[in-house]
């Protein structure tokens, strides 16, 4: 018998139709993968099984969890099988815990909740749960709060209350998109021991293939609300009939059309650059320590060239970006942009022209009472004058806009064409080089494959050299020339980006690699 | 823990060391000379030049002050020069009125500001949000002079349940003393307790919205639970924060509402001290107040630590 049975699920929410006719079922000890696109609706069809759907939502169509029918059941029975039947993790380890209670407190609540065990039992048994998540009392008591813990080990904690009752479902969110490639894997591996121990069915949504074609038994793809297929994991690849799968597929392993890099002229010079934070002070006379956020990292990236820069969350990418852009006070080194240094002084402004860079999030990085016109202008002001109407026309026509966006506000735009306008923003005033900042790793895969196919394009159009920042190695493997890998605050290994793939010879680069989700051959 | 209580009284004595600076400065600098205020216009010098011999306003400023600053750690706020009594009894009078006052509006607060915070908090978009949420849109526009005058009315003239104001002292027992300070008590506490059950609907529907309370919900817990378990203790932080405020105002900012009830409170004498260039009770009664803000700050700063962990400095 299936632990979880949805037949013809669908969902409205305030009259708008989310989910259309959903069927899946799991079997004990079974993984299901669950894919789709932000907006396909898979995590909402998760919070239908949880009965846990936003006010407003109307759902139709049969859920049954162990036998049990769960769509007409009240809260109160509800709340019975949440915890102890079902267990859920969630995508954001870092908010998913309450920051005021302890992990024992966190976890034992769960126990205590359903057994109706003392405040002790449950103490003991929360520790061993912990354990089996591999976070051991020795190492990590029972009395750490959660903003003492790293990302995943926030995480192995939301695993261990969602597994504490020995569900017959475990539903996993995206539980490992923020995490480190290399955290990732062992959530995985944790994940798969868990459900091989306990013949415990998982579902397992989220928008890499790569992650579930090693893991899951069978998958199923989601789009706009509907699945729109499924088989099995290891052969999806050669069974897949649908176009939507194929070329989800296809967009995953994504291989931009690149011409060759470019010249010896060193466009972007870095030369012994350290750069560190003063600590809190632990007494009132003391000097503060400080931390050494980049420990002496020199390179160069050449005109025409698209350079990696991969390394795990806390490695000091993100404050040598800042360092480059003259954002962060080096404490020694210097940074060169065309053979001239960067001061970090007003008289930049003429250097700072031929840098641009473009962030992560494509929504946050622009003001929201702006238009578009007046967003994509902002650098100008290196230059000392206004945008031309022309200029910005052209701008927003090279990445694939229209000239009449520029009369809308932010909001009006989806992620994918948001990034192209952080693009355009940045493209505007003819920048050398053009630094992503982990630019593409909030999109899903098929406009991410757009983004890095405009990329490419305009490298050679407008002949950009790129410093491409990113913890997703197998994107940078894609589209960078050379690549360097950074760790706790060095470069330890630097090369042409296939050379380091194939043939990685520091240890961390090859752990790194090797953490990396394949999809398996096509 | 204890790294952390150190920093922050050492924080409380030094602000209260720049306080009593400050203090001591701005009375200097005020216009008008208490010795001739209280002698009247056609003293004679010599007369003068005796008085302020005695109170001993000719020693020079930093004997001044290290003689006031000694004496207010010692207990000793000097001799009013009106009242020619130690400041100390008629502030230590004023304050069993006063204190007290301000503790009873305080406790009124919380026990109205709770549930008018927490139940349209629960029940958002209900009638139950909708009806708190009106009240207390009220209860922050109506001045509380005002609505003291229509308690008066009510419940001391019509009803005849209370007496219009007056305070019979604490020897009467205390339960009389109690209920004179009762009315007072509530016009004080009204429109704080709305301030602050709005304070409490935003910082629990902010804590609703969040993670963890999902995560809660997925591990069985019901919305009450979650609530009660979950939600409460992240939203005190705000709440802290504006009751410490409260608190200050409470004991300070009586003023009119002494006025409107006949009581002798610290806001009273406070004004005819400043009426009567009494400075010495000035000093010593803004400095009573400004310890008493530092320290209530102090006991919120202590109340912070005790609900967030993250800020328990590590040792």
């Amino acid at each position: 018998m299936s632990v979880l049975q949805i037949e013809n699920l669908s969902l409205a929410i305030h009259g708008a139709r989310i989910l259309r006719h959903i069927s899946l079922s799991i079997g004990p000890g079974e993984i299901h993968g669950l894919i789709g696109e932000s907006g396909s609706g898979k995590s909402m069809t998760a919070l239908a099984v949880m009965q846990l759907l936003p006010e407003g939502a109307e759902a139709s169509g049969a859920v049954s969890l162990a036998g049990q029918s769960v769509v007409t059941l009240r809260d109160a029975d509800m709340c019975t099988l949440r915890g102890a039947t079902v267990g859920m993790v969630f995508q954001e380890p870092m908010t998913a815990l309450n920051p005021l209670l302890n992990i024992g407190q966190q976890v034992a609540e769960v126990i205590a909740l359903h057994d109706n065990l003392s405040r002790s039992k449950a103490f003991v048994r929360a520790a061993e749960v912990l354990e089996r998540c591999e976070l051991p009392r020795d190492q990590f008591p029972l009395t750490r709060y959660p903003h003492e813990l790293s990302g995943g080990q926030r995480q192995r904690v939301v695993i261990a209350m969602a597994i504490a009752m020995k569900p017959k479902l475990l539903i996993a969110d995206e539980p490992t998109t923020a995490l480190d490639v290399t955290t990732q894997a062992e959530i995985l591996k944790l994940i798969k021991r868990l459900a091989d121990e306990d013949e415990m069915a998982v579902l397992l949504i989220t928008h890499d293939l790569a992650v579930v074609t090693g893991l899951a038994d069978d998958i199923s793809i989601m789009r706009n609300g509907e699945i729109v297929e499924q088989g099995k994991g290891a052969m999806l690849h050669r069974t897949m009939t649908h176009p939507y799968t194929k070329a989800l597929f296809s967009a995953s392993g994504h291989q931009p059309e690149r011409a060759q890099a470019g010249q010896d002229r060193a466009l972007l010079s870095v030369e012994n650059v350290t750069c560190s934070y003063a600590l809190p002070r632990k007494t009132l006379l003391q000097v503060p320590e400080r931390f050494i956020a980049v420990n002496d990292v020199s390179f160069e990236l050449h005109q025409g060239e698209s350079l990696g820069l991969v390394g795990e969350s806390g490695c000091g990418k993100s404050t040598l970006t800042r360092a480059i852009l003259g954002l962060e006070p080096l404490q020694s080194g210097t940074v060169r942009l065309d053979g001239a240094e960067m001061t970090g002084t007003a008289d930049d402004l003429a250097l700072r022209r031929k840098m641009q860079v473009v962030f992560q999030d494509p929504y946050s990085s622009f003001n929201p009472r702006h238009k578009v016109d007046r967003l994509i202008a902002e650098p100008f002001h290196l230059l000392g004058r206004t945008a031309r109407m022309d200029e910005i026309d052209e701008a927003l026509v090279s990445v694939g806009l229209s000239p009449t966006d520029k009369e809308k506000y932010i909001h009006e735009f989806s992620g994918g064409q948001r990034q192209r306008i952080a693009i355009a923003r940045a493209l505007i005033i003819r920048p050398e080089l053009i630094i992503l900042d982990e630019a593409v790793t909030a999109l899903d895969v098929s406009i991410r494959a757009q983004i890095l196919d405009l990329l490419a394009d305009l490298s050679e159009q407008f002949s950009l050299s790129y410093l491409f920042i990113s913890h997703d190695l197998s994107v940078v493997r894609r589209v960078t020339d050379r690549v360097l890998v950074m760790r706790a605050g060095r470069i330890v290994e630097t090369g042409e980006t296939e050379q380091v793939f194939t043939n990685p010879q520091n240890p961390y680069t090859r752990k790194l690699i090797a953490a990396v989700p394949q999809l398996s051959d096509a | 823990m204890l790294r952390y209580i150190v920093t922050r009284t050492g924080s409380l004595c030094l602000s209260l060391l720049v306080a009593s600076v400050v203090i001591f400065a701005l009375i200097e600098v005020v216009p008008g000379d208490p010795v001739a205020f209280m002698l009247g216009l056609n003293a004679q010098p010599d007369t003068v030049a005796a008085l302020r011999e005695e109170l001993g306003l000719n020693a020079s400023v930093l004997e001044r002050y290290f003689s006031w600053v000694f004496g207010l750690l010692q207990g000793d706020l000097g001799t009013s020069y009106t009242y020619r009594s130690p400041v100390s009894e008629i502030v230590a009078e004023r304050l069993v009125i006063s204190l007290p006052l301000a503790a009873y509006a305080l406790a009124l607060t919380i026990l109205i500001a709770f549930p008018a915070g927490i139940l349209p908090a629960a029940y958002r978009g209900r009638a139950a949000d909708v009806a708190v949420m009106g009240g207390t849109q009220l209860g922050v526009a109506i001045p509380n002079f005002w609505f003291a005058m229509i308690m008066v009315m009510i419940f001391a003239i019509n009803l005849r349940w209370f007496s219009a104001g007056g305070f019979p002292g604490w020897e009467a027992g205390f339960f009389p003393a109690m209920k004179a300070l009762t009315l007072p008590a509530i016009a004080l506490a009204l429109p704080q307790a709305s301030i602050l059950a709005r304070v409490m609907r935003s910082a629990l529907l902010d804590t609703l919205g969040s993670d963890y309370i999902r995560t809660a919900r997925a591990k069985g817990l019901t919305k009450g639970q979650a609530l009660r378990r979950h939600a409460l203790r992240n939203a005190l932080i705000p709440v802290l924060t504006i009751l410490g405020l409260q608190f200050s105002f409470l004991l300070a900012g009586a003023i009119i509402i002494e006025n409107v009830f006949f009581l002798p409170g610290l806001g009273r004498l406070i004004f005819q001290a400043i009426s009567q260039r009494d400075l010495i009770v000035v000093e010593s009664v803004v400095m009573l107040l400004v310890f008493a803000v530092i320290f209530v700050n102090f006991i919120v700063d202590l109340a912070y630590a005790w609900v967030d962990p993250r800020l328990r400095v590590q040792t």
